[in-house]
């Protein structure tokens, strides 16, 4: 025992002098030093949320259910919105989801945005893309880049009643979004715009739209400028598209026809217009990812209760291994996007870095949402094919989660760029 | 001309948390109970209970002077409580039970609700409650409620009018017969039935502005009310199954059939 209490006190003496011999940086001393800057937060699980988030969740799942609901075949068969949907989402208080209390909105988290646009999937992924775009797009555009001036004028209108739209596809230019041909020119206090604009969502509706628009050319992407506009200004909503899916959304064609902007409605300055394209869209594929995360639930949700009531061979189907262990499968890979989708959206909220995060979860959240909402129709059969039941409804609305907002292609692109600057 | 004293009102909405209307009941292997592992949220009848002092705010504006919710329940009922902020009201209280207790009979919440009463400065003029909760179905703590504070009653209501000012109330209440018109004076209390109104959905600037509002947390001791339970459950089970019904041709068919059935008709 003596011995070695001895011996621990003859090691300690040794390390203490080695320490002093080095005079700076042993590894034991600076490995207690990273200790020390550990966080005392509790790590928590993926799927933790606040109370309040946990309370807008019920509260937007119910009013999808009772207001939504009965309105999407109707809504999805005459391709058009109703009025009456976009004012709701308004008194509920959707439409400023982050916007501050002082701008008229509910002075929420970015989270609380995901969670809004993930119950409205699950019953229209047509409302849930009109709520997604205004919000993750066009908000954020003016709460991240607007001068105090901006926001002041814009926000409270878009909170209260005025629908935004966000204006940077081309007819030639998607996923190389900065080959975009419309020219800004100034003239005196104003800016001229001519150009067109392709596959607008929300453009037959909204009232306030971010165009991005080329101010210098010789420039390349540099010259990219975002100006806000309202209709009013003369914007020309041109052909509105017949879609396979999210048929209520809109989508159409705008042309800019000698449209005068002030220049006090550039947002974020000359030039920058690319800079906040990327980083906008960025925070919207999360938004997309939350979409087809709802989407992917709300087919399951339809889909499998038929499963255990529609009997065949003196049994219910769904308790067939075979279809069973489909609905197993498809439960792990919701389960797998929920995840991906929630942690891009702490991210974000705890400021650090998230493209990789957001590619990945849009990415892998909209092919879950085609393969589920693909598998859904099966598990129902011939009712499942029948557009009277709303589930073939969810796979085609799914289509679009593999296009819109960054193609899957593009994102495998973000994602394998940051493989090849790890390793190559 | 100098303004009268305004009259103002003080309103108490008692609020449960209940398995969710939506949720598949399942009864436990020892038939004692059911499965509470399920979503809950606040009983529907309350709901309409808060919405409708919300909508009287409305309407007589600062002459509603508060609106205050209370709930009697585990930890996890301060989730209604807030849901029920949320829609509007003002202030909340909490008589909180261990998660271990066992569920609260009608004369106990009755006791509780009068002690929270009692505990009022300004005193409560009006309770406006669901007529029940859908969980036990008792539908009697309104009606023990006003008993036990010799108060009028209006259960069942589908239409509340008041006069602020005269402290009176004309209620609609829903009867076999039709409707029936009830006149009473403050302070009373008033069951709600299905049709008073629709309840709103929380909005998220509303739900965040909840966060900010008092809830005040007691226990059953501070109130001095004894919550135990007298009656004790037997045996619970569920509802028989429906068997399949049959469609007849015409009436002498189902004449026929009641007939074979056993049943006789009642002389005129």
């Amino acid at each position: 025992m003596l011995q070695a209490l001895r011996l621990v006190r003859r090691a300690s003496t040794f390390r203490t002098a080695n320490i002093a011999s080095k005079n700076t940086r042993s590894p034991a001393r600076s490995f207690a030093r990273s200790c020390v800057a550990y966080s005392d937060a509790h790590p928590t699980s993926l799927d933790a949320f606040t109370d309040e988030e946990q309370m807008l969740r019920e509260s937007v799942a119910r009013f999808a259910q009772d207001v939504i609901a009965p309105k999407v075949r109707e809504m999805d068969e005459a391709e058009m919105m109703d009025p009456e949907i976009i004012k709701a989402l308004y008194e509920q208080g959707l439409m400023g989801i982050e916007t501050s209390a002082e701008h008229g909105g509910a002075e929420s988290s970015f989270t609380s945005a995901i969670i809004a646009i993930e119950e409205l999937a699950k019953v229209d992924p047509s409302v849930s893309v009109m709520c997604d775009v205004h919000n993750t797009l066009v908000n954020t555009v003016l709460r991240t880049y607007g001068t105090k001036e901006q926001q002041d004028k814009w926000l409270p209108l878009l909170s209260e009643s005025k629908l935004g739209s966000f204006c940077l596809s081309e007819p030639a230019s998607g996923s190389d979004a900065f080959a975009l041909q419309t020219r800004a020119v100034k003239d005196g206090n104003d800016w001229i715009l001519n150009g067109s604009k392709m596959w607008i969502t929300n453009s037959y509706e909204a009232d306030v739209f971010l165009i991005f628009a080329n101010v210098d050319p010789s420039k390349g992407y540099k010259g990219i400028t975002c100006f806000i506009a309202t209709k009013d200004m003369g914007i020309k909503i041109a052909k509105k598209e017949q879609k396979l899916g999210i048929r209520a959304s809109s989508t159409c064609s705008l042309s800019l026809d000698d449209l005068r902007v002030p220049a006090e409605n550039i947002i974020g300055g000359e030039g920058k217009g690319y800079k906040i394209a990327i980083e906008i869209l960025n925070e919207g594929r999360i938004g997309i990812a939350a979409q087809m995360l709802g989407l992917a639930q709300g087919a399951f949700a339809k889909a499998v209760p038929y499963t255990f009531e529609r009997k065949q061979f003196g049994q219910a189907v769904g308790s067939f291994q075979g279809l069973s262990f489909q609905q197993a499968r498809a439960a792990c890979e919701i389960e797998a996007a929920r995840l991906l989708t929630y942690n891009a959206a702490r991210r974000k909220e705890e400021g650090k870095s998230f493209a990789r995060e957001a590619a990945m979860a849009k990415f892998v959240a909209s092919e879950v949402a085609q393969k589920v909402s693909g598998a859904a129709i099966e598990w129902a059969g011939g009712v499942g094919f029948t557009r009277e039941t709303g589930i073939e409804k969810y796979w085609r609305d799914s289509k679009i989660g593999a296009i819109y907002e960054g193609t899957s292609n593009i994102q495998l692109q973000t994602i394998a760029k940051f493989i090849q600057k790890q390793y190559s | 001309m100098r303004p009268t004293a305004a009259r103002l009102l003080n309103i108490l909405v008692p609020v449960k948390r209940t398995v969710d209307y939506a949720v598949k009941i399942r009864v436990n292997p020892d038939q004692k109970g059911i499965d509470l592992n399920v979503k809950h949220s606040m009983n529907p009848f309350d709901e309409i209970a808060v919405e409708e002092a919300v909508r009287l705010r409305e309407r007589f504006k600062d002459k509603v002077k508060s609106i205050k919710v209370v709930t009697i329940g585990p930890p996890k009922a301060s989730d209604t409580l807030r849901t029920a902020l949320a829609m509007g009201a003002d202030s909340g209280i909490h008589v909180e039970l261990e998660d271990s207790a066992p569920a609260p009979e009608p004369l106990g919440v009755a006791k509780a609700l009068r002690a929270v009463i009692a505990r009022e400065k300004e005193g409560v003029d009006l309770v406006i409650m669901g007529k029940q909760a859908i969980d036990g179905d008792a539908g009697q703590t309104g009606q023990m409620l006003a008993g036990l504070m010799d108060w009028a009653q209006a259960t069942f209501a589908s239409k509340v009018e008041l006069d602020v000012d005269k402290k009176e109330a004309r209620v609609t209440r829903e009867i076999d017969g039709g409707l029936e018109e009830l006149r009473c004076r403050l302070p009373m209390v008033v069951t709600t039935d299905l049709r008073l109104n629709e309840p709103r959905y929380a909005s998220l600037p509303n739900i965040m502005k909840a966060r900010k509002k008092p809830v005040e947390k007691v226990s059953p001791a501070d109130l001095q009310v004894d919550l135990t339970p007298r009656l004790e459950t037997l045996k619970v089970t569920e509802p028989p199954k429906r068997q399949g019904g049959a469609k007849v041709a015409n009436v002498d068919e189902l004449i026929a059939k009641l007939k074979e059935a056993g049943i006789k008709p009642v002389a005129p």
